[in-house]
């Protein structure tokens, strides 16, 4: 039972290591910095890498912005909500506010162009996680982070929340069309 | 017993030394996580 | 300070008389939470299994919550209190420090925990353990979140107390056991943790009572993980300890080296905490150096350490039975092992599942840029559920087998039942934690009360094979519901029923410990483990070959930068 006793040797440092031991030691080692490397050479060589600007923002600033962008770029609405579908220019800052309980407004964006995406919530923390793509980011109040999307296929897209924010969680859901 | 005389090497008298290794597990996470990551979120700039 | 001491005769450990309570005491509040979560389990997943879907959406959110503080909190700190006394004063064989602190601490404890859980279910603060702000609950809520956690901290320095104690009294010679070094990890971590929660817990509770008006969220989650994903560091500590604690116990396992399991420990104090940035790397305003270093322990250096304890623990094994002549192949060792001694199955089943289902997919889901694939999904449960339910829970269960002869001298009733036990929930929740990573891959969320989206304007449709993971889910789940409460029943049933077993003998003074004579005279060399190391290389595999599918679906996704 020696787990659960002290060593038997009193100089247990120095005691040889069992060969197999030590090659599992060096393959697990090799492994690990595999891993810590592959990281960074995504950064470097890979596509989808969360963007890390951000500013910190009040939910006046950030609806009036989005509210700026939709007075703009509005092309019709849908639902009984009149929720706008706004259609921006390639390449342009783009809004999308998350709140009890919906995302707003629904973007229609082209295949292959790259939009500025500012994500900011209004109340509580949401989850934006677009579907069936699976991209899912954290949604925090009175931060506007700035995310490069370059949408690569085409189709109608949902944004459902998937930070619990309330009895309603489960109706937050939104909507992106990528044409 | 020439055992008896043989000096404790360095690591195993740091990892006999419980204070010691306290100290470390609660300064590694403090600084490289905690004080790195608050000063991250103090210094996010201001949107215009 | 007078206190008496035991001599347990089954085990010849030597208890001290007021710690023996105290272990008394938490494993069995520890019980008791353990059986609120799962009941509570019961209605959550009743809720997520969509052909069933019991509660309403409110009740629900509520069961969930308490499912998730009772479970993660209050069961797991609560046995792992008992398992830092056990480690310190019985293996050290001497006195517990401060035993009237010890007990001021655990009633705080107590204290703490029946408070947040009335909060709960007063219904106002159904936050999630997370309580994320800006949501509030009521501040019981923090408060005894808050109580819990100072007892805790008492204890954690009354277990560092007790290891001057032994020291200076001398009840053993050289370096402290290998178990409780690892218990020494658990408690260091455990220090750290708790400090975290104070830092955010005490504003918080203060907001939530009016007195500071607003707490950033950002800065909320990344304190406030330094204390959640910390905590779940305890439980790897801690469990990783059962694990050679039980090796020795059952088949009188050596440590292959003392160096490298302790260095591996040693990995643990240094780099384990880093990995609370687990939960921020989907998060904005956190750079990705903070991101790189700390979600991947400095460099994997703990992920390093675990595939260490992952070869050493069934290494140490398999050089036992070697010992013992179970020398055929590369698995006689293993086929010849007891599996019918629920202790070391519900071991064996928690190392295999914690590595091959829990650290694979932690590893995963920990990639800086691989997160956004599966973050706030259920696939995160799923991975928990194999670390914290197969990994700790389980481990936790096969030494309580062992401890109700030894710490509650009572006979394990139902024998036909224990054997059973472990396979029975262990496996089931193989099973629910792979289906439910299933689902999370296809996307469906976590916390989340409606996969249909019952009133929603705009509601997404999901794949069917999610419905149909979901569906596994819940039918799992419920297996593993049963062979947890048939666990829970047949302890609680022995601990009051049981064949009373002799006490053994009690003392005045405690016995220090002897050592066997060191070997170094007649060397024998310990066999070498083939066996382990082709287990070991299978699991690299399946590791590498996860970890680079991921990859590849992640290019498949838009471009983000
Ligand atoms: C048979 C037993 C169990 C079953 C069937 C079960 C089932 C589940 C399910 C389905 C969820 C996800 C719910 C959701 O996100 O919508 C969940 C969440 C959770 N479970 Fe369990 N569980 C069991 C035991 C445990 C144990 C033993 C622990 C801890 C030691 C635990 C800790 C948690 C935690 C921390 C959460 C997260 C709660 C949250 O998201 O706030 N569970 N459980
Ligand atoms: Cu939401
Ligand atoms: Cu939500």
């Amino acid at each position: 039972m020696s787990a659960i006793l002290p060593p038997s040797e009193r100089v247990w440092w120095n005691q040889p290591i069992d060969k197999l031991e030590f090659i599992w030691i060096a393959i697990a080692f090799v492994w690990s910095l595999t891993m810590f490397g592959m990281m960074i050479w995504w950064h470097i060589y890979g596509n989808q890498n969360l963007a890390n600007e951000t500013y910190k923002t009040t939910k006046e600033m950030f609806a009036a912005k989005a509210q700026a962008v939709v007075d703009q770029y509005t092309v019709r609405t849908e639902t009984d909500k009149q929720v706008p579908v706004v259609k921006p220019p390639a390449g342009s800052d783009i809004y999308l506010i998350g709140r009890l309980w919906d995302w707003w407004p629904i973007y229609e964006l082209e295949k292959g162009k790259t939009y500025k995406l500012h994500l900011s919530a209004m109340d509580y923390m949401h989850g934006f996680s677009l579907q069936p793509q699976n991209i899912n980011i954290q949604v925090h109040p009175n931060y506007d982070h700035v995310v490069k999307i370059t949408p690569t296929q085409a189709g109608t897209y949902s944004i459902v929340c998937n930070e619990y924010c309330g009895i309603g969680h489960h109706t937050m859901v939104g909507r992106m069309y990528v044409k | 017993m020439a055992d008896q005389e043989e000096r404790i090497p360095v690591m195993q008298k740091w990892l006999d030394n419980p204070f010691l290794l306290v100290f470390l597990g609660v300064a590694m996470p403090t600084v490289l996580y905690i004080v790195w990551g608050v000063m991250e979120i103090a210094n996010i700039p201001v949107a215009r | 300070m007078a206190t008496t001491y035991r001599i347990c005769p089954r085990s010849g450990l030597q208890f001290d008389t007021a710690a023996e309570k105290l272990m008394r005491f938490h494993a069995v509040a520890g019980v008791l939470a353990l059986l609120v979560g799962g009941i509570m389990a019961l209605g959550v997943i009743l809720t997520r299994w969509p052909a069933i879907k019991l509660l309403p959406a409110d009740t629900f959110y509520m069961v969930l919550t308490a499912h998730g503080i009772d479970m993660l909190i209050f069961w797991i700190i609560f046995f792992e209190m008992a398992v830092l006394i056990f480690a310190s004063s019985t293996l050290l064989r001497c006195r517990l420090a401060m035993p009237k602190l010890a007990w001021v601490a655990s009633i705080l404890m107590v204290i703490g925990a029946i408070m947040t859980n009335v909060a709960i279910f007063q219904g106002e603060s159904s936050v999630m353990f997370t309580s994320y702000v800006p949501m509030q609950a009521k501040p019981h809520f923090y408060l005894g979140l808050i109580l819990f956690a100072v007892g805790a901290l008492l204890i954690c320095f009354i277990f560092l107390g007790t290891l001057v104690v032994a020291k200076a009294e001398k009840t053993y010679e050289g370096s402290i056991p290998l178990v409780t070094f690892g218990a020494l990890t658990a408690c260091i971590i455990a220090i750290f943790t708790i400090a975290s929660g104070a830092i955010i817990l005490i504003p918080t509770f203060l907001w939530s009572l009016g007195y500071i008006r607003e707490i950033d969220s950002l800065m909320y989650r990344v304190v406030w993980w330094g204390l959640g994903h910390s905590s779940q560091q305890i439980n790897v500590s801690a469990h990783v300890a059962i694990w050679y604690a039980i090796a020795a116990i059952v088949f009188g396992a050596k440590p292959m080296s003392e160096k490298v399991s302790r260095t591996a420990f040693f990995l643990y104090i240094l780099f384990l905490q880093l990995a609370s940035a687990h939960h921020l790397l989907s998060d904005p305003g956190l750079s990705s150096e903070w991101k790189i270093v700390n979600t991947s322990y400095f460099m994997y250096f703990a992920v390093l350490a675990s595939m260490i304890h992952g070869m050493t623990v069934p290494g140490a094994i398999e050089q036992a039975q070697r010992l013992k002549g179970y020398n055929k192949g590369l698995f006689e060792w293993l086929r010849k092992a007891p599996w019918g001694n629920p202790a070391f199955s519900s071991m064996f089943l928690s190392l295999i599942g914690f590595g091959f289902l829990g650290g694979i997919s932690g590893v995963m889901m920990g990639a800086e840029q691989l997160n956004m694939l599966i973050h706030n999904t259920i696939y995160v449960p799923g991975h928990f559920h194999a670390t914290v339910v197969i990994g700790t829970t389980l481990a936790f269960m096969g030494l309580t087998y062992f401890l109700v002869p030894v710490l509650f001298k009572r006979e394990v009733l139902f024998p036909g039942f224990a054997k059973i036990q472990p396979y029975l929930f262990g496996l089931a929740m193989y099973v629910v934690a792979l289906v439910m990573m299933g689902a999370g891959t296809l996307g469906v969320s976590r916390r989340h009360w409606d996969m249909a989206f019952a009133g929603a304007p705009m509601a997404y449709e999901w794949p069917g094979a999610a419905y149909l993971m979901m569906g596994l889910t819940g039918i799992f789940s419920c297996i593993a519901i049963v062979g947890g409460a048939g666990w829970i029943l047949q302890i609680v049933l022995s601990i009051l029923f049981g064949k009373k077993l002799e006490e053994g003998e009690l003392r005045s003074t405690p016995i220090p410990l002897t050592l066997p004579a060191p070997t170094t005279g007649s060397k024998v060399h310990p066999p070498a483990t083939p066996g382990t190391m082709v287990l070991a290389l299978i699991f690299l595999t399946a590791f590498i070959l996860y970890y680079f599918v991921n990859w590849k679906y992640l290019s498949s996704l838009w471009g983000l930068s």
